[in-house]
């Protein structure tokens, strides 16, 4: 058959098919069963002398206060190392994928806490965000970490997110932006470059930091080489946890943040 | 010792220097392999190792050597060694006397970017200097070049924005976080690295995980690849300006990872692979519902990229754009797909195979014009091959599984108790029980082969079976310097295609 490149493109095209997802309209896209999403513990009281999921933990993301057992999701990995260890099955990981939120402290759970899966999550806009309700240009700062989110961020441009049809855009220049997301637990060779990024960004501008590094070190916490996060340099206006956050955890995230969910 | 074994520290021949430097240069001729380049302080000097692999074998070969401070650089003999003796003295201060090049590679020092660049002088020579922030949502490195109009003489690449002490942190382990520094070296790596993690600690303790386990770490394996050589294509794709690639590919990647998240709940295949096996079955019906996916997605992909590969203008772009011959390639040490590229038939899977690939393995691809195209078309053939490979090995349950019922962890699943059971799909209450001790003072090493080449994990356990020193190779530090040298004499505004063409990982090299 004889094919000029144009007819090869009609036909790839043809066969390509429609496919950005229906979201926020419709129905988010299917996670995996095995997904694990926001975790929820259990609201009875833990055995006393058990502290098996504490030690089972690589990044200290579980601790017990008074009110009970508490889980940091901007620190946790979401291995689910302590849903293993839990004996009584006081942990688990649901398939809830909101998680964003605005303070830092909102990202601890605590089993005290009546969990809100299934009821709508909470509002993230603040003035400065809802500026942005229709246009939301951001410059990516990889600042350490391991590319995972970087990649998961670059997903939203894919034509079955689309993350241009909400007016968020990722741009070159931080002159162009609103503000930043930054990945990464911000190494000490990148402090500098981070601030100066930050610094070209004109104002108002917002901090978005991305994934359990960016919050909090990640599974670099405590290391000499990086700083636990964007938070030890820069006021963070926004918080999406995961190692690394599912886009659809982004993508829900920046929505609200701007007002459109 | 082949892949995954241990060695006694002490049955390593400590060899006089010039031995130690013959045998180096001897590998590289005979057409053996330089897969690392090491040093362990010891007294008043320092233990150099060194670790060949002879294909022919299949067999790793570790030597090492005692030298002072100051020693005779082996670059100048074995050029392919000048990234691994710069490492040497940043980490150390040890001087190679004779080593063209002596600059820091990860700045350990938090001062990244504080170097002289080399200089090219010049009434019409000017400057170009990219990064760490690029222009783009990618990992942070400075690109220093020297232009005369769009033509490029050199480009030097200066890296370690990523360094976050991963190596440092992994000396004394293992512990609850080291598997996830291996997840995480290079995250769009993280199958390659954790396996290469678990056959380490594996042969370190003797163990060995099921053939079962061995066949998922294959399919995710191959996945990864399928992901990632899809992903570069429809980025190269865009970088060519050749927009419905592009498009389509992008998509098409994202429905591997979810392939990998149907296996393991995550799309980077965190939390899969476990020391002692892996961490999640997959059940005759999660096989089928694979097996289906990856048709359709096999499909789409053939369609996408046959497009790419029949556009004449996409095809005149990548033409002998970025050449890198076979015999610079094996000089700088080149390893992967960007070696392939070049003619060089060089595979881990095949060379020094671990696993499952010691049964069955893909057929090496390799294509020889070294430029762009090859490197993008070695992509799409390894692509049809992992597809083949995929087709064939999922077809049935590896035996093992049904007659033990027990691959890891080591008890029989129970059943799904409900929605209430989260996303463990039963597995609850098995893993992360496994407790694997390690022999002391025995060397152990994990090589497989990532999408992007060569991954290396060489560690040596102290006298309480905790590692000593723990060292990584990441494909992308043999690469780098190449995709520098397939930059000189070209146009500068070849450079993102030759970037992407060779993709490289700035955290797996920075560490």
């Amino acid at each position: 058959m004889i094919t000029t490149p144009l007819l090869s493109i009609l036909r790839a095209r043809v066969k390509q098919k429609y496919r950005t997802m229906p979201y926020p309209k419709g129905d988010p896209p299917n996670l995996p069963d095995r997904y694990m999403g926001k975790p929820v513990l259990d609201p009875n009281p833990c055995p006393e002398d058990c502290s098996s999921c504490i030690s089972s933990c690589p990044v200290e993301a579980l601790f017990f206060q008074e009110s009970g057992l508490h889980l940091d999701m901007g620190s946790c990995l979401f291995c689910g190392a302590c849903a293993d260890v839990c004996p009584s099955g006081a942990i688990r990981f649901s398939k809830d994928y909101r998680l964003a939120a605005k303070e830092r402290n909102r990202l601890v759970i605590e089993s005290a806490q009546s969990s809100n899966e299934g009821l709508p999550a909470p509002p993230l806009a603040t003035a400065i965000s809802k500026k942005f309700h229709r246009s939301l240009r951001l410059r990516q700062v990889s600042a350490g970490g391991c590319n995972a989110c970087e990649a998961d961020c670059n997903v939203l441009n894919t034509l079955a997110w689309d993350m241009g049809r909400f007016g968020i855009q990722f741009v070159a220049s931080p002159r162009h932006a609103d503000g930043i997301l930054v990945t990464g637990p911000v190494t000490e060779n990148m402090k500098v470059a981070l601030e100066k990024t930050y610094r070209a960004v004109p104002a108002p501008k917002v901090v978005i930091a991305v994934g359990s590094c960016a919050i909090s070190g990640g599974p670099y916490k405590d290391h000499p080489e990086q700083g636990n996060g964007v938070s030890s340099i820069l006021p963070v206006d926004l918080f999406i946890p995961g190692c690394p956050p599912h886009p659809l955890t982004i993508l829900e995230g920046l929505l609200r943040f701007v007002g459109r969910i | 010792m082949r892949n995954g074994e241990r060695i006694p520290l002490r049955e390593i021949p400590p060899l006089d220097f010039s031995r130690f430097k013959a045998t180096l240069k001897d590998a590289v001729a005979t057409g053996n392999r330089i897969a690392g380049l090491w040093a362990v302080p010891s007294g008043s000097g320092y233990t150099l190792y060194s670790a060949i692999l002879h294909p022919s074998r299949q067999t790793i070969e570790v030597v090492c050597s005692m030298v002072e401070k100051v020693y005779p650089a082996l670059t100048p003999e074995v050029p392919c060694l000048h990234w691994f003796e710069r490492d040497l003295w940043e980490r150390y201060g040890t001087i190679p006397q004779g080593h063209p090049w002596l600059k820091p590679i990860r700045f350990y020092q938090g001062e990244a970017g504080k170097v002289d660049f080399f200089r090219v002088e010049g009434e019409e020579i000017h400057e170009v200097a990219v990064g760490p922030v690029h222009a783009g949502v990618i990992e942070p490195g400075h690109f220093r070049f020297q232009c005369n109009g769009e033509r490029v003489f050199h480009l030097e690449i200066s890296l370690g924005y990523q360094h976050r002490g991963v190596e440092r942190a992994l000396t004394g382990g293992p512990n609850g976080r080291s598997v996830h520094y291996a997840e995480t070296l290079a995250g769009d790596t993280t199958i390659g690295h954790a396996t290469a993690y678990a056959l380490l600690v594996e042969g370190l303790s003797g163990s060995k995980p099921s053939f079962y386990a061995e066949w998922i770490r294959a399919i995710a394996l191959e996945l990864e690849r399928l992901a990632n050589h899809i992903g570069d294509i429809g980025a190269l794709s865009g970088d060519i300006g050749f927009l419905p690639t592009q498009s389509y590919c992008g998509r098409i990647r994202g429905d591997v990872l979810n392939l990998t998240a149907l296996l393991c709940g995550n799309r980077f295949g965190r939390n899969l692979i476990r020391p002692g096996g892996v961490r999640y079955i997959l059940e005759k019906e999660r096989l089928d519902n694979l097996r289906s996916r990856l048709q359709v997605i096999e499909e789409d992909t053939i369609s996408a990229i046959e497009l790419f590969f029949d556009t004449p203008s996409v095809r005149a772009r990548l033409e002998g754009t970025g050449v890198v011959t076979a015999h610079v390639a094996k000089e700088l040490g080149l390893v992967g797909l960007a070696a392939r590229a070049t003619g060089l038939s060089i595979d881990a899977r095949q060379d020094i195979p671990w696993g499952y690939y010691r049964t069955q393995r893909p057929p090496v691809s390799v294509h020889g014009t070294g430029d762009c195209y090859a490197r993008a078309y070695l992509r799409w053939l390894e692509i049809q091959e992992s597809f083949r490979f995929l087709h064939q090995i999922t077809q049935t349950i590896p035996e093992e599984m049904a007659v033990e019922k027990k691959p890891y962890p080591p008890t029989v699943p129970e059943p799904d108790s409900g929605p209430l059971s989260g996303s463990h799909s039963g597995l609850k209450d098995h893993v992360s029980t496994v407790e694997l001790t390690l022999t002391p003072q025995s060397l152990g090493i994990g090589i497989t082969e990532g999408w992007r080449g060569e991954i290396v994990h060489v560690a040596a356990t102290d006298e309480n079976g905790k590692f000593a020193w723990y060292r990584v190779f990441d494909p992308s530090f043999h690469n780098w310097f190449g995709l520098a040298y397939a930059m000189r004499g070209g146009e500068i505004s070849d450079f993102p295609l030759c970037n992407k063409s060779f993709n490289l990982s700035y955290c797996g090299h920075d560490l």
